[in-house]
């Protein structure tokens, strides 16, 4: 797409939607949101990047493959599902801190499952859309 | 010890990012896995041996009753030390074996991944546990069977293998579930005391076939049994390893471990005798037509291990404490048997038993090894062997009725020509004279000739001493196979009876047997001829018969038109879910149970409506994209309306990506489309209407029953107290049913693995254009 005015936005846009998306994410425990649709939002500020930028553009400013991103979430969702094992827990016990950290609140083995679902979900949209892209380009 | 188990599967992991630095020298560094372990089993042998068992418990999902529960007792113990004891042999043999190949970390993970499954099956004390692991053997199996991946029959005989043991295991895990079903506990140790019941209930016989399948496609019993000569399409120590000493042994340890709860029986005992009986016979029958010493090994693997389906058939105290020492005997004489035969091929090239002679001059340490095995399997006095045989000749003997005249002389028939098989691998290849094509033989790396000649040399050992492992491993294994103390030290010498009579009789015809007969090609196309009756091409026939019928069904059913998927689809709802309407009496409207409609509602509803109405008529594609578009977003409005603020986001950037899916597929299609015929359009529409109108009736239904918040209300309070969240939607999603949530993820994953494989095809292909 050749539009100047998205072009020079979607530049600006980028950044903001990511920050957004991390926003959604971390609220999920307490209010609308969580890593699935944050995952999502993510994954839409960089579609729009590729939009107007090209595809090959977009994988360059990623740096690695988004396919890359889908065993690091499984791997850190798993371990967060298995991590409670290792202190006699049953799989899936949630653990948490004690003590609320400023900004995020309580930490708890949630918020990386959550993560976890965040990255593969940014890995695995932006895998298929791009390699439809690259197919149809 | 849950370490323990999971180290394999760890190293496994690791050398996926770490394999680059094992491929060379370092590989040898591998085998202090197995070697750690094997000491660790070990320094359990003194508890054991006092009549102890030791548990282990980690939860797991408790919820379903998966637990890490381990428990180590004497035939834990036994086939533990066996999985890591041959196990570094193996790992150590195979560094020098494999010496640059080009995937060994490949191999070395495959390896770590078998043995860690087969030591959480040997002590899992769990059913589902058990299960678990079994399959894991099966897939690893797979695995190292098409380790030659570029070889097309390497392959089919694993997918073969995985076929047979597969669908063996899926019959097993019905049973082992009706078992638990049954007797209301997964755990094996509760599980005794129920055996009493489940032996009277109706369903024991349906449990024991189920079981019985699992364990004879695993064990290879006939009728299943083809698939282990395919197996030694792996490199040779994993033959030594999976498919001789530990692995296809599987099947017997769960017969053996599931003995006090099932076993005793009628149900119980005819079957894996005649089972085993004709197993054992078939094996050793075949065994001596083959000409290829892993063949020979292969068959004469079978034979083994339906003598042991046949001992624990028998089930007195004699046969199972003969099936402990033949368990023993036969995982140290058949690995060294193996590992003989590795060198053998990898220093001259083939296996061919007609070539091979005379080879004691070149390679005399492997002589002897081969030698002292081959004397084991022979059942000679002072060798292990000797002790298993006269096990065996005991329990037949010990039989009620006319048993005894039958089962030993089928036992003693096995034995005359394993004997011979033996000796064919271990002591013909060394004898005779030396043809000059071999003359520049020489020794291997010492990795490669010391595994086989320490387990010789170990089936020497225990045969003169058995005095060293009796009281230690053997009691205490037979021990926890009939459930209660069981003291019967082995014994070289019983004085002149009958068995030692038969153990003569034994060794002369089977030595008489080498002697008269001497192998030749000729005899493999004998036995060919009857290829038409053998199990395998019944199996094959049928195996081609399921993917025939299933290639017809997809061309019918699934002919590539989505319209025609949806279509069927949809009929098939509305027809199903009309019928049921019709028969479930009348609907009632109740305005009452409605709220009251708001203006913005409606507002939603009239564009809905004009979007449907567009996306219809419209004769371009991306106008029909956007105005479906429009759709997805207007019921997210309605979402919104019914504070479900959630599935709204979330459907929200799902549409939107939606869109641009779609738009990017659209740049592949013909610009512009014609809409449908008349007649088509009028059926579209009744089938589409009829939907909607099915769908509006059973919602009016389903509102007219109480609605149960008993679900909700749970969530509802439990959201801050169990999980410390406030929202409860993603409370359910990461914390109460997070378990799904990963495997959506997981589904999420594979799917776009799918589409990359798929186009990426497409793009090869095009790119090559």
């Amino acid at each position: 797409m050749k539009s100047t005015i998205l072009k020079t936005a979607s530049i600006y846009l980028l950044p903001i939607l990511l920050l957004f998306s991390i926003f959604i994410l971390l609220r999920g425990h307490y209010f609308p949101g969580g890593g699935f649709v944050g995952g999502l939002i993510a994954a839409i500020a960089f579609v729009l990047h590729s939009f107007t930028h090209g595809t090959e553009a977009t994988l360059k400013l990623l740096r690695i493959h988004p396919s890359a991103l889908i065993p690091v979430g499984l791997a850190l969702a798993a371990i967060s599902m298995f991590a409670p094992m290792l202190n006699g827990q049953p799989v899936m016990t949630g653990l948490w801190f004690d003590q609320p950290v400023p900004v995020i609140g309580l930490i708890g083995s949630a918020l990386f499952f959550d993560i976890g679902v965040y990255v593969v979900v940014i890995g695995v949209v932006l895998t298929i859309l791009f390699t439809i892209a690259q197919y149809s380009g | 010890m849950l370490i323990a188990v999971l180290a394999g599967l760890f190293v496994s992991v690791l050398l996926i990012p770490l394999g680059r630095l094992f491929k060379g020298r370092l590989a040898v560094l591998i085998s202090l896995l197995p070697t750690s372990l094997f000491a660790y089993f070990a320094s359990f042998i003194p508890t054991i041996a006092n009549g102890e068992a030791i548990s282990f418990h980690y939860p797991w999902v408790p919820s379903l009753g998966v637990d890490f529960h381990f428990r180590l007792d004497g035939l834990s113990l036994l086939f533990s030390l066996l999985i890591t004891g041959i196990g570094s042999l193996v790992f150590l043999y195979a560094s020098s074996y494999l010496k640059g190949h080009r995937y060994l970390d490949r191999f070395y993970a495959y390896l770590s991944l078998f043995m860690a499954s087969m030591l959480g099956l040997v002590l899992a004390d769990n059913v589902l546990l058990l299960f678990i692991f079994w399959e894991l053997t099966s897939i690893s199996s797979f695995f190292l069977i098409g380790f030659n991946n570029e070889d097309a029959n390497s392959r089919k005989s694993s997918l073969t293998a995985l076929a047979v043991t597969g669908g063996g295991g899926f019959l097993l895990m019905a049973g082992l579930i009706l078992m638990g079903h049954l007797s209301g506990t997964y755990a094996i140790q509760e599980m005794l005391n129920a055996s009493s019941f489940l032996k009277a209930h109706p369903w024991y016989p349906a449990i024991l076939a189920l079981i019985f399948a699992g364990a004879f496609t695993k064990s290879a019993q006939f009728p299943f049994h083809f698939w282990l000569p395919g197996a030694m399409k792996a490199p040779t120590p994993i033959s030594a390893y999976l498919h001789s000493a530990t692995m296809v042994k599987a099947g017997v340890y769960l017969l053996a471990r599931l003995y006090p709860i099932l076993g005793g029986t009628e149900y119980w005992t005819y079957p894996l005798i005649v089972v085993g009986g004709i197993t054992m016979f078939y094996g050793a029958f075949h065994s001596i037509f083959r000409t290829d010493l892993k063949s020979i090994l292969a068959y004469s693997t079978i034979s083994a291990l339906g003598i042991l389906v046949f001992l624990i058939g028998i089930g007195t105290e004699q046969a199972l404490l003969a099936a402990a020492v033949f368990i023993l005997v036969h995982a140290l004489y058949k690995a060294s048997l193996f590992l003989t035969t590795g060198v053998l091929d990898h220093e001259t090239g083939t296996r061919e038993i007609t070539q091979l002679g005379g080879l004691r001059k070149v390679l005399l340490p492997l002589a002897i090894a081969g030698l002292l095995a081959a004397l084991s399997s022979a059942g000679l006095p002072f060798t292990f062997g000797f002790i298993g045989k006269d096990q065996i000749y005991e329990a037949t003997l010990h039989t009620e009725g006319i048993m005894p005249i039958v089962l030993t002389s089928l036992a003693v028939i096995t034995n005359i020509l394993l004997l011979y098989a033996g000796l064919l691998v271990g002591l013909k290849p060394f004898a005779g004279k030396l043809p000059e094509r071999y003359q520049a033989v020489h020794l291997p790396h010492w990795l490669m000739w010391t595994p086989p000649l320490l387990l010789a040399l170990m089936g020497i050992a225990f045969g003169a001493f058995p005095a060293l492992i009796d009281a230690s491993l053997l009691n205490p294994a037979a021990t926890a196979m009939i459930n209660e103390t069981f003291d019967s030290p082995l014994k070289l010498w019983h004085g002149f009876n009958l068995v030692l009579l038969l153990s003569g009789i034994t060794l002369a015809l089977g030595a008489l047997l080498y002697l008269m007969r001497k192998p030749s090609s000729k005899s493999m196309a004998s036995i060919e001829r009857f290829n038409y009756l053998a199990p395998q091409y019944i199996f094959g026939k049928l195996a081609r018969a399921v993917r025939r019928f299933a290639a017809r069904y997809t061309r019918t059913l699934h002919n590539g038109f989505l319209r025609v998927y949806l279509f069927r689809i949809i009929m098939f709802a509305v027809l199903l879910l009309g019928f049921r309407l019709f028969t479930g009496g009348p609907i009632q409207w109740i305005p009452a149970h409605l709220s009251p409609i708001s203006v913005y509602e409606v507002a939603v509803l009239g564009i809905l409506i004009a979007a449907i109405f567009l996306t219809v008529n419209t004769s371009s594609r991306l106008t029909a994209v956007v105005a479906t578009s429009v759709i997805g977003y207007c019921i997210c409005l309605l979402f919104v309306f019914y504070s479900a603020p959630d599935l709204a986001m979330t459907q929200f950037t799902i549409d939107t990506l939606t869109v641009v899916l779609f738009v990017l597929v659209l740049f592949r299609l013909p610009p512009f489309l014609n809409l449908a015929n008349r007649r088509d359009r009028i059926r579209d529409w009744l089938l589409a209407s009829s939907f909607g109108a099915i769908i509006a009736l059973i919602t009016i239904q389903a509102m007219n029953q109480p609605f149960d918040d008993a679900v909700s209300k749970f969530y509802g309070e439990n959201a801050y107290v169990l999980a410390k969240g406030k929202n409860v939607v993603n409370v359910i999603l990461v914390d109460f049913r997070g378990i799904d949530t990963m495997f959506e993820v997981v589904v999420l994953s594979i799917a776009a693995i799918g589409v990359v494989s798929l186009l990426k095809l497409k793009l090869k292909a095009s790119e090559k254009e």
